[in-house]
């Protein structure tokens, strides 16, 4: 073990019922390939256990540990603090643009309940009874599909996105990036549901193509681009209806 | 905030004033060769349908562009919403017709 250590900042309180958020700062000891998770874990086994914070699996799988590391929205288990620190200092707070429910822990329903809205849900149209469908892995459309089929619903970009901190009904690049895939999937039934639930007053047009969602996307997805081909297909319909 | 016909609206509108505001620039290039002069300019529009359809389709352009644009901007940073954000939409886009078309008027057939 090190002898050195780093001063951690980090926001406390939910804000909620006219309380201030305040920051308290700690000293924590310096690793070699130390997370930022295993900062927040240390405050909170050694320093402070009343810190409130969320985390499952460690590896980058779950999308549970994501939080505003030095302004900017991050999975905490693997980011390095040597790839964060300012002058052997780091500044942690919940994600943006969710309401925080204590500490680190935010409130992810509006991002979920934007995910379903957004129809991104299965829209089956086969029973157990029939085969299995086929799946061209070479297709444009499987290859639309796949550039976002990994995405751990870790509310990064949503927490990036300036356009859903400006308008509260905005779904959000990780719902429509759902939508996207589940449009682009043959096994989905759902093309009208979910073109109808992406024009809407909180849709895709409302996107501005700033891109932080594909900047900080931590899987390296392209919701942006997801978006723009939701746009595309939107606009399409809009006018095919009218021939 | 933005609907799909707002968003379509706003794309054509832009498709359609591309091209007006290439000839607007090259046709202000052209006229300010040996000076500005509005005898000139004038010369050019008055009695002219060519014109007047030009810069009459320019300002229904930018009417419609501007409007929805300062729609989203007037919700995402002003917070208005609802009845307001509408008439406010429609206000800009009336005013902006207004003012073009009262120029466009005055330079073709007044």
């Amino acid at each position: 073990m090190s002898l050195n250590t780093i001063t951690v900042t980090i926001q406390r309180g939910s804000g909620a019922n006219g309380e201030q958020t305040h920051t308290d700062t700690f000293d924590v000891p310096s690793y070699t390939s130390q997370t930022v998770l295993d900062v927040v874990s240390w405050v909170q086994q050694n320093a402070d256990p009343t810190l409130s914070y969320r985390f499952a699996c460690r590896v980058g799988m779950c999308g549970s540990c994501a939080m505003m590391v030095n302004g900017v929205p991050r999975w905490t288990c693997r980011t390095h603090m040597s790839k964060v620190l300012v002058n052997n200092a780091v500044m942690i707070e919940p994600l943006r643009n969710l309401p925080v429910i204590k500490d680190l822990v935010v409130d992810m329903d509006p991002f979920f309940d934007k995910w379903v809205a957004a129809e991104g849900v299965h829209h089956g149209a086969l029973s157990r009874e029939d085969p299995i469908a086929s799946i061209d892995t070479s297709s444009d459309s499987r290859t639309q599909a796949n550039a976002g089929i990994e995405c751990i619903n870790c509310s990064v970009c949503y927490s990036a996105c300036d356009t859903v901190t400006a308008n509260e009904d905005y779904l959000g690049p990780a719902a429509l990036q759902r939508a996207w895939t589940l449009l682009n999937d043959v096994k989905d039934e759902g093309r009208k549901t979910i073109l109808d639930a992406v024009s809407g007053s909180g849709g895709c047009h409302n996107c501005h193509s700033m891109g932080s969602c594909t900047v900080y996307c931590p899987n390296e997805l392209d919701p942006m681009s997801a978006i723009a081909g939701l746009k595309r297909e939107t606009a399409k319909r809009f006018f095919a209806r009218r021939k | 905030m933005l609907n799909l016909p707002l968003y379509v609206a706003q794309r054509i509108t832009a498709l359609l004033m591309a091209p007006l505001v290439v000839g607007h620039l090259a046709v202000m290039i052209y006229a300010i060769q040996g000076g500005l002069d509005s005898a000139e300019i004038l010369g050019r529009t008055q009695g002219s349908l060519v014109w007047f359809l030009f810069y009459g389709t320019f300002v229904i352009a930018v009417s419609i562009h501007g409007a929805i644009g300062l729609r989203s901007v007037a919700h995402e940073w002003g917070g208005l919403k609802g009845i307001l954000l509408e008439l406010f939409m429609w206000l800009v886009g009336l005013a902006l017709f207004l003012l073009g078309a009262r120029a466009v008027w005055a330079v073709t057939y007044a």
